[in-house]
């Protein structure tokens, strides 16, 4: 059995904790909560959870088939 | 401080993290056969993997709480430590030193000092660094769980002990590689994790230019007030920077300190290993767009009373370590504070991956194998790293417990480097570099060198005499002095060094070749097309240099 390359990990984890943050922002956006912090009317979990996937996806895409 | 609350969310990423990397020593454990596997990673590493764990095992979140911090009390100076005091140091080590490291076959740093000099100076560098590792290895222990405590209101020992189990979990399973693994997974994850702070405070604040405009005048430039120290918040001569931190500090860390260059070792050949550090070097002069940036825009932020931000004080002392959570606090909603602390976290435990792994390498060879048992096999020296990666992180946890009876042991951190790092440089720039100096003129330099750094610590620290003899200047601060102590341990050490070489028994020239330039053959890459060439990544990498130091004089 071959060794997966780190990029293959890198991007599973970025592209599952980047979807989350995303979900999350989606969710306070449907349900503000109670107290906002600073900035929070930009949203920061979506924009940010939905860069954090897109560049975890392509790493793991690319990756999925290479071997280190 | 009323601590960071944490959702359920939060807690959610943090979890997925410890079983992810836990899973990949796991996974790593059917790859890692034999000792150079567990050792070096199996030596097949490219320049990329190599060149980010190079940079990640530096990248401690001690580091970036701590140089955040040192950026609201000193200013900009501190980008002195990513970018002079680092990037030649890099390119040198690249360019020069690594064709005598890698070319050598050596696995450690004190080897080459055996094959260069002599068996008492290798163990006499391997037992200091040793000491070095670990006591540094409980002193990141103990702040994480400080930070922890602080920020997040968790139980001191149940931080310690579950992220020291973790890391002795990965680097025992499959050594280094595992270690550079979660190296690399950690990068990544301080880039998504706390770079975004310098962004919303950019939009915050409003632009870069409105940041610097609202900071003194001694704190927003690099050189231009360096002429004399009286008028920069480091109270610095340009003088102690070029020599203390941008020669003597930042050479004897990144060319000589074991911890980074094991990196580089597992490079898949020589080519790698010499980029491995040039390409690190793009990626350290990055690093102020999340460190310094985010202690400019916490000075800006508390000089404007209705921002409402203030760092937090203990007993009237400001705590400057604050000012990154606090601003993770200011502006992460749920899911983000997940990540934020995740990559905390991830800089703490690959931190002390790095410092075990190091430490295991150095123990088995330079110690076990070279004084205690001269006959181990290779499945024996296996076994071996795997104990002494049990026994080092035992060995932390107990320096962790002395350090939080003993808090102040936390500020000798620097001054730890500065006595093993310092003159350690000396003795490998002259062993590299001239033929004639002799195992007696390495070892006794080295010994005088270690020791008069610490000597000039504890005169200063206990006030036999005053600090102004070493900075020679009226006004300094710690770490003005820190740069000046080095400086003068470097020279000590390279003097006497020199001196005794020129009266003792060398080794013959036929015994240097390979390990010292101008007895050996050098045609490193030289089939490569220029572009291609680690001599092409080094002259960019330094006109970018000079490029951000001109911008920001």
């Amino acid at each position: 059995m071959s060794m997966k390359p780190i990029w293959y990990f890198v991007g599973l984890i970025l592209f599952v904790i980047g979807g989350i943050i995303f979900l999350t922002g989606i969710y306070q956006l449907i349900n503000p909560p109670e107290t906002n912090k600073i900035l929070s009317e930009l949203h920061p979990n979506i924009w940010w959870g939905v860069i954090m996937a897109l560049f975890g996806g392509f790493m793991f895409l690319k990756t999925r088939k290479q071997t280190a | 401080m009323e601590a960071i609350g944490l959702t359920f969310i939060d807690w959610i990423i943090i979890l997925i993290y410890f079983a992810f990397i836990l899973g990949i020593g796991w996974y790593l454990k059917k790859f890692t056969k034999s000792e150079e596997d567990f050792f070096l990673a199996g030596r097949r590493n490219s320049s990329w993997v190599a060149g980010l764990a190079f940079l990640s095992a530096n990248l401690g979140a001690l580091e970036l709480l701590g140089m955040t911090g040192n950026t609201f009390k000193y200013g900009m100076y501190v980008a002195h430590f990513y970018w002079i005091g680092a990037i030649p140091a890099m390119v040198f080590l690249g360019i020069y030193m690594m064709p005598f490291y890698y070319s050598s076959k050596i696995k450690s740093i004190p080897g080459y000092l055996k094959l260069r000099f002599d068996e008492k100076t290798r163990v006499l560098n391997g037992i200091a660094f040793a000491i070095m590792t670990l006591l540094v290895s409980g002193i990141n222990l103990y702040a994480m769980a400080l930070v922890l405590h602080t920020f997040l209101g968790w139980n001191w020992d149940i931080s310690m002990w579950v992220s020291a189990l973790t890391v002795m979990g990965y680097v025992t399973l499959s050594g280094l590689m595992s270690a550079i693994f979660t190296e690399i997974i950690q990068f990544f994850l301080i880039w998504f994790g706390l770079f975004l702070v310098s962004i919303l405070g950019i939009i915050e604040i409003g632009s870069f230019d409105q940041i610097l405009n609202r900071l003194p005048e001694s704190m927003n430039t690099l050189w231009s007030t360096s002429g004399d120290p009286t008028q920069n918040g480091m109270l610095v001569h340009w003088g102690g920077i070029v020599l203390g931190l941008g020669f003597v500090l930042s050479f004897g860390y990144w060319t000589t300190d074991f911890l980074v260059v094991q990196r580089a070792f597992s490079a898949k050949n020589l080519h790698a290993a010499r980029m491995t550090p040039l390409l690190a070097s793009f990626f350290k002069m990055a690093l102020p767009f999340i460190v310094i940036l985010a202690g400019l825009i916490a000075i800006a932020l508390s000089g404007d009373p209705n921002s409402g931000f203030k760092l937090l004080e203990d007993g009237g002392q400001v705590n400057y370590d604050s000012a990154l959570p606090l601003l993770i606090a200011r502006y992460y909603p749920s899911g983000l504070v997940g990540l934020g602390v995740t990559a905390l976290l991830a800089g703490f435990m690959a931190g002390q991956a790095g410092n075990i792994s190091a430490f295991n390498t150095v123990w088995t060879y330079d110690i076990y194998k070279s004084v205690l048992n001269k006959k181990a096999t290779d499945a024996h020296l296996l076994r071996m790293g795997r104990v002494s990666t049990v026994v080092g992180v035992i060995l932390s946890l107990g320096t962790a417990y002395w350090a939080k009876s003993f808090p102040s042991i936390m500020d000798y951190m620097q001054a730890i480097f500065s006595w093993v790092n310092a003159p350690l440089f000396a003795t490998m720039l002259l062993g590299m570099f001239l033929w004639w100096i002799t195992p007696n003129g390495a070892f006794w330099g080295l010994v005088v060198g270690m020791l008069s750094s610490f000597f000039m610590w504890l005169a200063v620290k206990f006030h036999w005499f005053s600090e102004s003899i070493i900075t020679m200047s009226s006004v300094q601060s710690d770490m003005a002095a820190n740069f000046w102590r080095a400086w003068w341990a470097w020279l000590i050490c390279f003097a006497l060094t020199i001196i005794i070489s020129l009266f003792t028994k060398k080794k013959p020239k036929e015994e240097l070749i390979g390990l010292v330039k101008g007895l050996t053959e050098e045609k490193h890459d030289s089939h490569l097309p220029f572009i291609k060439r680690p001599e092409f990544v080094a002259i960019i990498s330094i006109i970018i240099l000079v490029v951000l130091n001109i911008l920001f004089w």
